[in-house]
């Protein structure tokens, strides 16, 4: 039963990277502790070259080189382990999550899948690189023995190379013996068992046994008279003869990147490189999981934060907007294209300190297109296209219609133009016969183009008819040579929008043009509550 | 002359060979300068003694005769070499063109339309043009429904936020594939909302004069930029089996500038689509981009004649003579007369004044009797719809297309 291990060396610097991967070709070190008490916490291969080590001071790596000081970002780790655990669940459901650099996959039966286990390694080390991280994957006959592999590709120090390493069954205690004891301890340990490794790593260097073969070589009675069962349990790593069931955890569907700037933003453009960024992050992610969004929530923490000239939803110092979406969508250009024109109409209105992005997980879309099925707008085009429509007429200024039920004359809503909706109807009149879909077609029915608003007018009545009609508004002015009405139409009296009136259609000889006089139908409307008349249409 | 092609077309560095041109003629430089100096002076003959060219005329004839005879070989080889170099044909004449394919035709949800122009081309500019009450959009939401019938999504492009969405309810259209982009300067959802009718007692109207007065003088052309770009980003994403641009409220003046390089980026977008752009306007303004154009009828003599006719009937009614229910007739003479221009026609329903109250009531409207009005015969009249004449006056099918017809369009509630 074959194991994999994903590794990342040298963790802190590494998430440090994923979120800011110019860092990957400059020295890079990461601060702890509190100002002005910070020290480096760990170090890229760049800064080590130079002299910079783990336990100096920040006054002290200044002085050594310039390097790229990033403060450790607890966000940031969990991002990457979080990308770490989506990177394993991709491809197999039973993960144990070892520790936040680490994480055991059960291989077996995986193999009709994605192909042999080198193949197999290869594919996992190139999903963690798309998810920003460099790893090393190393597979085994036991989980122990595949984390020591991929642990000591280069040593358990700062600096690993990614890599990956297939070990032959029977061959653990060969492949392990060039490997240094050090990488029998986790890194970063923390309390006792941090002291209890340092212990046993002094007796070991001590007795002068530096690899794993010198280890597994010992004798097990004397080994354990001086170590204890931890000795002999060491030794079994060491062997590669241990072996344990792995403890699988179910890894929440939460995908959430964030960002901590050191110096505030206050322009859209740096904010945008960042949220592409984090967007990349993001649908790498889902990307991996095989799921789709189809919500994003960014937070916005703001400097200087003044709640009175706010009109979004913002609580304490944080500007908050949702961005939803009609469909299941997975496009990190669309999505920062849709943020960025969101942030235009509705601009933070203050420093950007801190950048919290989320998405909200959903299954991808399936849609089949069909040969004889008329074109239909690319979703995400669409999209993007309505933003941008939106941006520029006003949001409640595009869309679809939905006829409410009620007389009122404007008794409609604008809700979202979305395609997916009526495909299934498509596929099913494309199914139909041809002759139904003439037996639908109806004869032209006169249109009404409306006046909005409506246009105020002084008619003139006759034994209570319309007459004459003025409005300037529209230079109409004339006889009314043909009328038909009242149509009397009156709703929600019991609401105090009330509204009662009569209709009339009329054909106005219209005087006011000057070049010439025309005949137009309108249709003008007497409002019985408020009083006067109104043209609220023309017949076209 | 072959000399003036060749030096044109090394200019140029495009060879402008024609079937019947063979390869241009080349002479010696020296020979071509002797030309051009017989050009430029034949009347003052050059000789030594006179001033002209010494070196010219003293050289012997023979080594002159080996020196350009040298010179002009290797030109030739340099021509050639140079001409197997470019292609020789880069200039297809237009008796090779390939011949434009004819778009595909849809129908326009209207028979009578679909018989005058053979229906609306795929991947063309189409305009339909005409005034007020010519039935500009009764023809749109045919359109639109015989579209979205056909499972297209489409999309209004409402320069004046005109479109009423019961009238294109009842023209057929599937609202949920109709994209609505309103670039008019209103908005319902603020008429409508509580909030005004609680700061204003008056009415379910406000008054537009108060309006009127802020707004801007190039309110139209702001409008309009907004109705052209959204049209671009429409066309540009691609998908709508038609797209309409509803320019029909806009002043001619207004429409009038907007640049033909528009309409000429409009065209080439549309082109090798399948979507059809529709253009709704007062005036033809595209000029050659448009594929089609459909002027439709102008109310006028034909409009008032049945307006005349009905008031007649009307006051036969009052008079309580025999009522004349069914309509006036879309009659003959009216469609003869359509031959010599667009027009519309009023069709009116009459019946019997309050009788006629007691009869179905027409769906989505209640009629109300009241005391005062008794005495008239308010509901005796009914619009039951429009004669409507279209004339094709551009069509890519015809070359002189100047057709026109005639066809009824029905009141949505007038069963």
């Amino acid at each position: 039963m074959p194991f994999a291990c994903i590794y990342v060396p040298n963790f802190p610097v590494a998430a440090a990277v994923r979120a800011e991967p110019e860092l990957k070709a400059r020295a890079a070190a990461i601060l702890e502790g509190k100002p002005p008490l910070e020290n480096i916490f760990a170090v890229n291969e760049k800064a080590h070259r130079m002299g910079i080590t783990p336990g100096m001071t920040k006054a002290q790596a200044e002085l050594c080189a310039e390097p790229a000081l990033r403060p450790r970002s607890a966000l940031q780790e969990s991002a990457a382990h979080a990308a770490l655990l989506d990177c394993a669940q991709s491809f197999s459901p039973c993960v144990e999550d070892t520790a936040c650099n680490t994480v055991l996959l059960d291989l077996s039966g995986l193999e009709s899948l994605f192909g042999s286990l080198p193949e197999i390694s290869r594919a996992l080390s190139h999903r963690a690189t798309t998810l920003g991280l460099e790893t090393n994957v190393a597979v085994a006959s036991n989980p122990d023995t595949a984390m020591l592999a991929a642990r000591g590709w280069c040593g358990a120090g700062t600096l690993a190379r990614a890599g990956v390493a297939v070990i032959p069954t029977g061959e653990e205690a060969e492949r392990l013996g060039p490997l240094p004891v050090e990488v029998l301890f986790a890194d970063h340990l923390e309390g006792e068992e941090k002291k209890s490794a340092e212990r046993l790593l002094e007796t070991l260097e001590r007795w002068g046994i530096r690899s794993l073969r010198a280890l597994a070589a010992l004798p097990e009675v004397a080994l354990s008279e001086r170590l204890g069962q931890e000795g002999l349990h060491l030794q079994n790593l060491a062997r590669g003869a241990a072996s344990r069931t792995l403890v699988p955890v179910e890894v929440p569907l939460v995908f959430e990147e964030a960002v901590e700037l050191e110096h505030p933003i206050v322009l859209l453009e740096p904010l945008a490189f960042l949220l592409n960024r984090l967007l990349e992050q993001i649908c790498a992610r889902l990307g991996s999981r095989a799921l789709s969004t189809r919500e994003l929530r960014l937070t916005l923490e703001l400097e200087n934060f003044s709640s009175s000239n706010q009109q979004s939803k913002t609580t304490n110092q944080q500007f908050r907007r949702t961005l939803r979406l009609p469909l299941p969508m997975l496009d990190a250009k669309v999505f920062l294209k849709l943020l960025q024109l969101d942030l235009n109409a509705h601009p933070p209105g203050a420093p950007i300190a801190k950048i919290h992005l989320a998405a909200e997980p959903a299954r991808p879309r399936s849609a089949q297109g069909g040969l004889f099925l008329p074109p239909t707008p690319e979703p995400e085009k669409l999209e993007l296209t309505l933003a941008r429509i939106a941006g520029m007429v006003g949001e409640n200024k595009v869309g679809a219609l939905e006829l409410l039920d009620t007389h009122h004359p404007e008794g409609f809503r604008m809700q979202r133009f979305v395609v997916e909706a009526s495909r299934k109807n498509s596929v099913a009149r494309a199914l139909m016969p041809a002759n139904s879909n003439h037996a639908e077609e109806k004869s032209a029915v006169t249109a009404l183009r409306r006046f909005r608003p409506p246009l105020r007018a002084d008619v003139t009545l006759e034994n209570g008819q319309p007459v004459y009609l003025v409005c300037p508004k529209k230079d109409m002015q004339g006889r009314v040579l043909w009328r038909a009405g009242p149509w009397c139409f009156s709703g929600d009296w019991w609401e105090r929008e009330a509204w009662s009136r009569d209709e009339w259609d009329i054909a106005l000889k219209n005087d006011a043009l000057q070049h010439g006089e025309t005949v137009v139908l309108y249709r003008i409307v007497h409002d019985l509550l408020g009083g006067g008349w109104f043209v609220e249409g023309t017949y076209d | 002359m072959s000399s003036a092609v060749f030096s044109t077309s090394a200019a140029t560095g495009r060879p402008f060979v024609f079937e019947e041109e063979a390869e241009p003629e080349v002479r010696s430089l020296a020979s071509a300068s002797r030309a051009s100096l017989d050009r430029t002076a034949p009347s003052t003959p050059l000789s030594a003694g006179e001033g002209g060219c010494p070196h010219i005329s003293q050289q012997m004839p023979e080594k002159r005769g080996v020196q350009e005879s040298a010179i002009a070989r290797v030109l030739q080889s340099t021509i050639k070499n140079q001409q197997s170099k470019i292609p020789p044909a880069s200039v297809t004449p237009a008796s090779r063109l390939a011949i434009r394919p004819a778009p595909e035709m849809v129908s326009s949800g209207v028979p009578a339309i679909d018989a005058l122009t053979g229906g609306l081309p795929r991947g063309c500019l189409s305009e339909i043009c005409g005034p007020a009450s010519s039935g500009r959009t009764t023809l749109l939401l045919a359109a639109l429904a015989a579209a979205t019938r056909r499972g297209e999504f489409c999309a209004v492009v409402d320069a004046s936020d005109a479109l009423d969405p019961r009238s294109a309810s009842a023209a057929g259209v599937e609202l949920d594939r109709l994209l609505w982009v309103r670039c008019g300067a209103s908005s319902t959802q603020e008429k409508n909302s509580p909030q005004r009718h609680r700061g204003e007692e008056k009415g379910f109207f406000e008054n537009p004069e108060d309006r009127i007065q802020s707004r801007s003088t190039n309110q139209s052309e702001q409008r309009l930029e907004k109705v052209l770009r959204a049209t671009d980003l429409l066309l540009e994403s691609g998908g709508f089996g038609l797209i309409a641009l509803d320019l029909g409220d806009l002043p001619s003046q207004a429409a009038r500038r907007i640049p033909l390089t528009t309409w000429f980026r409009f065209r080439r977008a549309v082109e090798h689509t399948p979507t059809i752009l529709l253009a709704l306007e007062q005036q033809a303004i595209a000029g050659s981009c448009s594929s089609l154009l459909l002027q439709l009828g102008k109310p006028g003599d034909e409009l008032k004649a049945s307006i005349a006719q009905d008031n007649r009937l009307f006051d036969a009614d009052n008079a309580g003579e025999s009522a004349a229910k069914a309509c006036p007739e879309p009659v003959e003479g009216r469609q003869k007369n359509a031959a010599h221009g667009p027009s519309t026609a009023l069709r009116v329903n009459s019946s019997r004044g309050l009788d006629a109250e007691e009869g179905e009531a027409p769906e989505g409207r209640k009629k109300v009797c009241r005391g005062e009005r008794s005495a008239h015969p308010a509901h005796a009249q009914l619009l039951t719809g429009l004669n409507i004449t279209a004339e094709l006056i551009r069509s890519r099918v015809e070359r002189k297309p100047a057709r026109s017809v005639t066809f009824e369009s029905k009141t949505a509630w007038a069963g």
